[in-house]
């Protein structure tokens, strides 16, 4: 397996050059053992092309910065074993996402926006009271919360979603993924009436065509399904005591 | 010279990870404008990779019954080799459980106590205490004498970040990302901000600021084999240095994690020896308690590492094409606690490495993973040498590690200094007058587009920035890991020399334009070669073994000559480091033995008087 011989089609455009015009660039390279796409980006770029743009971090499928279309499915880069690849491999970069160049996007800047939207923070009267020992919470409601807190905003269920591609304002999977983190935590006294008016709507858990791409793209593997079921009934709920 | 934006602001972090976000919350709070710089989104910073957890002597689990702010204090002095500032560390110590308690009132979902008896993986039964039902538990991790470690599942660093943030968007705080600080600003007095580059677009801004705050965390970069994420580069100490008026404390003090998995390198963390899992060598031998009989997989990482590397150096690694390793088994503890507590680690084994370590054995070797050095703070945060300038976190050196850093401390470290030196900022801020000359501003962004220009042309040559790059992460690699010596060292500093003046010369390939990554690294590079040296070259010069820093021709603590913090000054077109010391602040317990590890039972005895202040 390892001494394939790999092609690489990368997309290629740099908006801040006006002479420039989105295209595809080949590139060939020799396959290593554990190869995956961050090893191989980071070796055409010092070898090859060092204009390449593309974003990693913790190159440890952590912090959600790679994702990409790799063969056509929304994946993270960083943890994308060559060797699960046919030897042509092509690289796109996320959809829905404003383009920075080549395979770089910006999901900073969307993702800040969704917690805007949804205030995604915890809304409470209480003052912290550096003096008084924690409030006690259940270890199953922590547990329960931090399942849906390990979304790593990687984008990749928005970038596969119908809905997000057709409507801009949609919050997709990973947004009513963090409403629902908010509505399993005790400490955030929303009620579902103010959740309603967030994300009650076709932007919201009602733009939904229940297609499910979202669940097998998420490469932390979220019961997004689950999630987004809990959140519309508890919308319906809202919806029909209006 | 092009028309250059200029932002102007009270306080200026550099850097959103969460030293930094919790210090601009608490200077937002106090009612200043603030913006936060960062090369990446907040929520993709190096802190979101924390897996472990986050000490504080909260004492409600079990086996951290007794536990208080002395006895955390204790083990962080002891951890450090007796290199920290006492006065930080009982500062700190005291400040932790405050810090767990808010961010639990902010939204951390910490893993919390449950009632009942339960066994070890050591066998020994025990009961958590009905009446501590629901409070925040905490586990064990090494050089603690208590269970203190408090974490959320297998993703602390992940929820803390998150929630930082969350408070951050809510406050409403500016953060400019993928903006990279290039330069600082001053006027040899004091410091007025920074010129950034911004990494969308390639334009220059300058940041004005009464206050500027370095956040930047550390160089693990700097070393081929690192645990830490691509970003850390050593950016904010890098442009402190270059003022030549600010100095780097003890960059000499680097540490290894003994687990990072090979060959890849990402971390597989502390949690998992916590837990219960235990290091095997080549003949599947459980081989740390011959060496450390009291702590064994639990002693401090710098002696866990060194007693790695000294067991394979006796032929007992397993050989591989990427040099021995050894073995992290973790299968004894069950399918059921690996797939929730440690199933970060699961994913990375399976991901990375093909491997379940459900079944099967994990290869691991030490790997670089933090930096205790940094940029030389005082108690408050304050930078030495320029006014209006702070430092926290990794890429401060406040000084609470010394010469090593106990796991679990790095995340509170974050957050407690976030507390205390922001609101250090605050009171700061509130008593400056911003004045500063235009023209200061002008020339300080002509200068870095003249430098952008020349590597652009190629003016000074056509060197590769990421040729010199990995050359010099293979000096480091070579002579100055683990274990340490004269001639090694001699040699690392020449190696890097010669690598600083060929990064005089770099030249790109490309034209540049926007946010070209290559002329990113070229910014950087010669910045982290003086880094590399800072380390080497007070390396060098440290004849004597200190936590972290283990000299094979020095093999002992030597507290009459060495008891003292290095600092690192960069004067302008110098070739080395000046290096200066001073006093480690002893307040409250004197120098001893640690209590594990080879090097510090007995000190200075039979030492040759080495070291002094030679520069």
């Amino acid at each position: 397996m390892a001494n394939r011989q790999l092609t690489f089609n990368i997309f290629r455009y740099n908006p801040t050059n006006p002479k420039d015009k989105p295209h595809m660039q080949t590139y060939q390279l020799q396959e290593t053992e554990g190869m995956t796409i961050f090893v191989a980006l980071n070796m055409i770029r010092e070898e090859q092309d060092p204009s390449l743009m593309f974003d990693f971090v913790c190159r440890a499928a952590i912090c959600g910065s790679c994702g990409m279309l790799i063969n056509g499915k929304p994946r993270l880069a960083c943890r994308t074993l060559t060797k699960d690849l046919p030897p042509e491999i092509t690289l796109l970069p996320l959809p829905v996402f404003k383009l920075i160049g080549d395979l770089s996007v910006d999901t900073g800047t969307w993702f800040r926006h969704i917690s805007l939207k949804t205030e995604a923070w915890i809304h409470t009267d209480k003052e912290f009271d550096p003096r008084a020992q924690e409030e006690r919470m259940d270890n199953k409601t922590a547990y329960d919360i931090y399942e849906a807190e390990r979304c790593i905003e990687c984008g990749c269920c928005i970038a596969g979603c119908l809905t997000a591609n057709l409507r801009p304002e949609f919050l997709g999977a990973a947004g009513l993924n963090r409403v629902a983190r908010f509505m399993v935590d005790p400490r955030d006294k929303r009620s579902a009436k103010d959740y309603f008016e967030v994300i009650g709507s076709d932007e919201g858990t009602f733009g939904c065509y229940g297609l499910m791409a979202c669940e097998d793209n998420c490469p932390m593997e979220l019961p997004l399904q689950q999630q987004l079921a809990f959140v519309r009934r508890k919308m319906a709920w809202a919806g029909l005591k209006r | 010279m092009m028309n250059h934006h200029v932002h102007v602001t009270d306080v200026l972090v550099i850097g959103a990870g969460l030293a930094g976000e919790r210090a601009a919350i608490e200077a937002s709070l106090a009612g200043l404008d603030v913006t936060v710089l960062s090369l990446v989104p907040p929520r993709r910073s190096h802190s979101t990779a924390a897996q472990g957890g986050m000490q504080a002597s909260l004492g409600n689990c079990a086996m951290g019954q007794g536990d208080n702010p002395d006895i955390h204090f204790e083990d962080t002095v002891k951890g450090s080799d007796w290199g920290c500032d006492q006065d930080v560390a009982r500062l700190f110590c005291e400040t932790a459980p405050i810090a767990v308690r808010q961010m639990a009132h902010w939204g951390v979902p910490w893993s919390r106590v449950v009632a009942g008896k339960r066994k070890l993986p050591s066998g020994k039964v025990i009961e958590e205490p009905a009446e501590n039902e629901g409070l925040i538990t905490a586990r064990d991790f090494g050089g603690t004498a208590k269970w203190r470690t408090c974490y959320t599942a297998d993703g602390t660093g992940h929820t803390l970040q998150y929630t930082m943030d969350s408070v951050v968007i809510k406050l409403g705080i500016t953060v400019h990302d993928r903006m990279e600080a290039i330069s600082l600003i001053h006027d040899g007095e004091k410091c007025l901000g920074a010129v950034a580059r911004c990494l969308r677009t390639g334009n220059l801004v300058a940041y004005v600021a009464k206050s500027t705050v370095i956040a930047t965390g550390g160089y693990g970069r700097l070393y081929t084999a690192s645990t830490n994420a691509v970003i850390n580069e050593g950016t904010g100490m890098s442009i402190a240095l270059d003022t030549g008026l600010v100095p780097l404390g003890n960059m000499e003090a680097v540490q290894f994690h003994p687990t990072g998995l090979v060959p890849v390198w990402i971390l597989i963390t502390e949690g998992a020896r916590g837990d219960g899992g235990y290091l095997l060598d080549k003949n599947l031998h459980r081989f740390m308690p011959d060496y450390e009989p009291k702590k064994k997989e639990l002693a401090s990482r710098d002696v866990v590492s060194r007693r790695m590397i000294q067991h394979i150096r006796k032929g007992y690694g397993v050989d591989s094409p990427y040099g021995p390793h050894l073995w992290l088994d973790i299968r004894h503890l069950g399918a059921k606690h690996i797939n929730t507590n440690l199933r970060e680690i699961a994913n990375i084994c399976r991901n990375f490495r093909g491997i379940d370590p459900v079944k099967e054995l994990i290869p691991v070797r030490p790997t670089q993973h933090y930096s205790m050095g940094g940029v030389r703070t005082n108690i408050d945060g304050k930078v030495y040498g320029l006014k209006n300038l702070f430092a926290l976190g990794e890429a401060a050196c406040w000084d609470l590690h010394g010469f090593n850093r106990l796991g679990g401390n790095s995340l509170a470290e974050t957050i407690v200094s976030g507390m205390i030196v922001g609101r250090k900022v605050a009171e700061h801020t509130q008593g400056v007058t911003l004045e500063y000359s235009g023209k200061l501003i002008q020339d300080n962004l002509a200068q870095q587009e003249e430098r952008i220009n020349n590597l652009i042309r190629g003016k000074n040559g056509k060197e590769n920035p990421y040729k010199l790059r990995n050359e010099m992460g293979q000096v480091l690699m070579d002579y100055v890991g683990i274990f340490r010596n004269e001639q090694g060292l001699k040699t690392a500093v020449a190696k890097l020399q010669e690598l600083h003046a060929r990064a005089q010369k770099i030249g790109l390939q490309t034209d540049g334009r926007g946010p070209s990554p290559e002329l990113s690294q070229a910014l950087r590079v010669p910045g982290m070669i003086r880094l590399a040296l800072c380390i080497a070259y007070g390396a060098l010069q440290r004849k004597e073994s200190r936590g972290s820093h283990a000299r094979e021709d020095y093999p002992k603590r030597d507290d009459v000559n060495w008891l003292k913090r290095t600092l690192a000054y960069w004067p302008e077109g110098a070739e080395l480091p000046k290096l200066d010391y001073e006093p480690v602040k002893i307040t409250e317990l004197p120098p001893g033995d640690r209590g594990y590890g080879e090097s510090s039972a007995s000190s200075t005895q039979d030492q040759p008087a080495g070291g002094g202040n030679n520069g």
